[in-house]
């Protein structure tokens, strides 16, 4: 495969020890380790999961962005002399990516998982559940962190970059799903719901959303796109559109981020 | 062994390069002079290929300077700041250099002279994490680095800013026995007296273009000059005036 080159592989590795001895990496596992135990000690298995959703809706994009564009900025000098080597940006590329994307994927799958594992799934059911947010999680993590090499790339200043990092997640995360609604209110007279599902196809955040909680099956806390696309498609036909849409998200950024990085002066 | 060829560069508004022509010959130590700002480091990172052109085109080797990768590792890089991945030991960053250029040669075993290492008395501090060391250390470990692979090219960028005299001058003593060796050596400094030791050749930079570009002796001769600061601060003048 192109993209894991012996020499990817290697910048892997390094990036893999470096990033690994970060403190924020554990502090962010930890978190879902607390917030998953708490969740189980007080509740049952299945209202955890339901919380653990929209803490990681919230959280995941968050924290790859941020932890990313700081990743970014220490990595700076260190992609500076990589590129003195006898490496291509391509490589580089996929090197620093996957060095930052798979620590912060495990570190996410562990936090979540492991107070499951502790304390039991309970039902099949939501043992396949829990499948699916891990997976959501990840797929969120390498959406994330692929937009910060576009911010990277795009914004030269560092505070403004981080701005720009924390401008995108609560437009993203946060007010997306409100402007939708507005959207729709204002609209209400017209036939909208293609247009609506349009706009959430084009939001990663949503998109997990919708899977998530498609899978779980409660439209009172799908938010108004979640609801249109169950009304839409149904439930597991809802789930399979959704999915592959996210996964067409992960490469778009992904190869933005590419694009810009090979552009770019160090 | 470089030829640069109309080479222009824009950062925004500012001409960073403009209309860049020089030829490195091989075996000479070229000294790329100028005030702050001139494009010294832009004209070396073009060089390496970090800085991409507006336009213009720099060959290595007549290897043209783009894509392709395989032409730097023949080159050995010192950049002006030295800052690592913090968590990494030294010794663990001389490691994963030598393995991505064996990784790159396919499983090649690369030639390696880590002699700088005692020269400098870094091995006491090679097991430390970088961000444990002090600035003029970590300019060390990047010498080390450049010269590490024995490169046929080598550029270093303000090589002796932040270093202790003594260091210094090893680093110095080792330029000089590369370029007894035959090798090429580019390098920016704003301490004349030190590039007039090393320099066989000269490159005046200001405000992105080249107000000189050829051998020192000529250079003074030239301005008439006893040294190499008296000539480039004669030049300045020259094009103030």
């Amino acid at each position: 495969m192109k993209l894991l080159s012996p020499v990817t592989a290697r910048i892997v590795s390094y990036e893999l020890r470096d990033v690994g001895r970060s403190r924020w990496l554990l502090a962010y596992a930890a978190f879902f380790l607390i917030v998953g135990d708490a969740l189980l000690r007080f509740g049952g298995a299945d209202k955890a999961l339901l919380s653990l959703t929209s803490v990681t809706l919230f959280i995941v994009p968050l924290v790859a962005l941020v932890f990313g564009t700081v990743f970014l900025d220490d990595a700076r000098e260190f992609t500076e002399l990589l590129l003195a080597q006898p490496v291509t940006r391509r490589q580089l590329y996929a090197g620093l990516y996957l060095g930052l994307t798979l620590p912060l994927v495990a570190a996410f799958v562990l936090g979540i998982s492991v107070p499951f594992l502790v304390h039991g799934v309970g039902e099949p059911r939501l043992r396949v559940s829990l499948g699916v947010l891990l997976a959501t999680g990840a797929a969120l993590t390498f959406v994330f962190t692929a937009l910060a090499f576009v911010v990277a790339a795009f914004v030269d200043d560092r505070l403004r970059r981080m701005g720009t990092a924390i401008a995108l997640w609560l437009a993203a995360a946060v007010l997306y799903d409100g402007v939708v609604l507005v959207l729709a209110m204002m609209f209400a007279d017209y036939p909208i719901e293609r247009a609506l599902l349009g706009l959430t196809l084009a939001n990663p955040v949503d998109l997990a959303r919708v899977i998530l909680l498609l899978q779980f099956d409660v439209s009172a806390l799908m938010g108004y796109t979640g609801a249109v696309f169950q009304q839409f498609f149904g439930g597991a036909r809802g789930i399979a559109i959704a999915s592959t849409a996210l996964a067409f998200w992960v490469t778009l950024p992904v190869a933005l981020g590419l694009r810009a990085f090979r552009k770019r002066d160090f | 062994m470089i030829s640069i060829c109309d080479l222009e560069k824009r950062y925004g508004a500012q001409r960073a390069l403009r209309d860049v022509s020089v030829d490195v010959r091989r075996g000479s130590v070229t000294a790329v002079v100028g005030p702050n700002g001139a494009g010294k480091t832009t004209l070396i990172k073009s060089i390496l290929g970090l800085v991409r052109p507006d336009s213009g085109a720099i060959r290595v080797d007549g290897t043209l300077v783009g894509d392709d990768c395989a032409y730097r590792a023949r080159i050995g890089y010192m950049p002006q700041i030295a800052r690592y991945p913090h968590n990494l030991s030294g010794r663990e960053l001389l490691a994963m250099l030598t393995e991505l250029r064996r990784a790159q040669s396919g499983g090649a075993p690369v030639p390696l002279d880590d002699e700088l290492i005692d020269q400098l008395t870094l091995a006491g501090q090679l097991d430390k994490p970088l961000r444990a060391l002090s600035g003029g250390t970590r300019q060390k470990v990047n010498a080390v680095a450049a010269l590490l692979f024995k490169p046929d090219l080598l550029i270093l960028d303000e090589p002796t800013a932040g270093l202790d005299p003594a260091s210094s001058a090893v680093l110095k003593d080792r330029i000089l026995a590369e370029r007894n060796l035959g090798r090429t050596v580019i390098v920016t400094s704003h301490f004349m007296s030190e590039l007039e030791e090393l320099a066989t050749d000269v490159v005046f930079l200001l405000e992105g273009t080249v107000r000189y570009a050829g051998p020192l002796d000529e250079l003074l001769l030239r301005t008439r000059k006893a040294n190499l600061g008296r000539a480039i601060s004669h030049l300045m003048t020259e094009a103030a005036a």
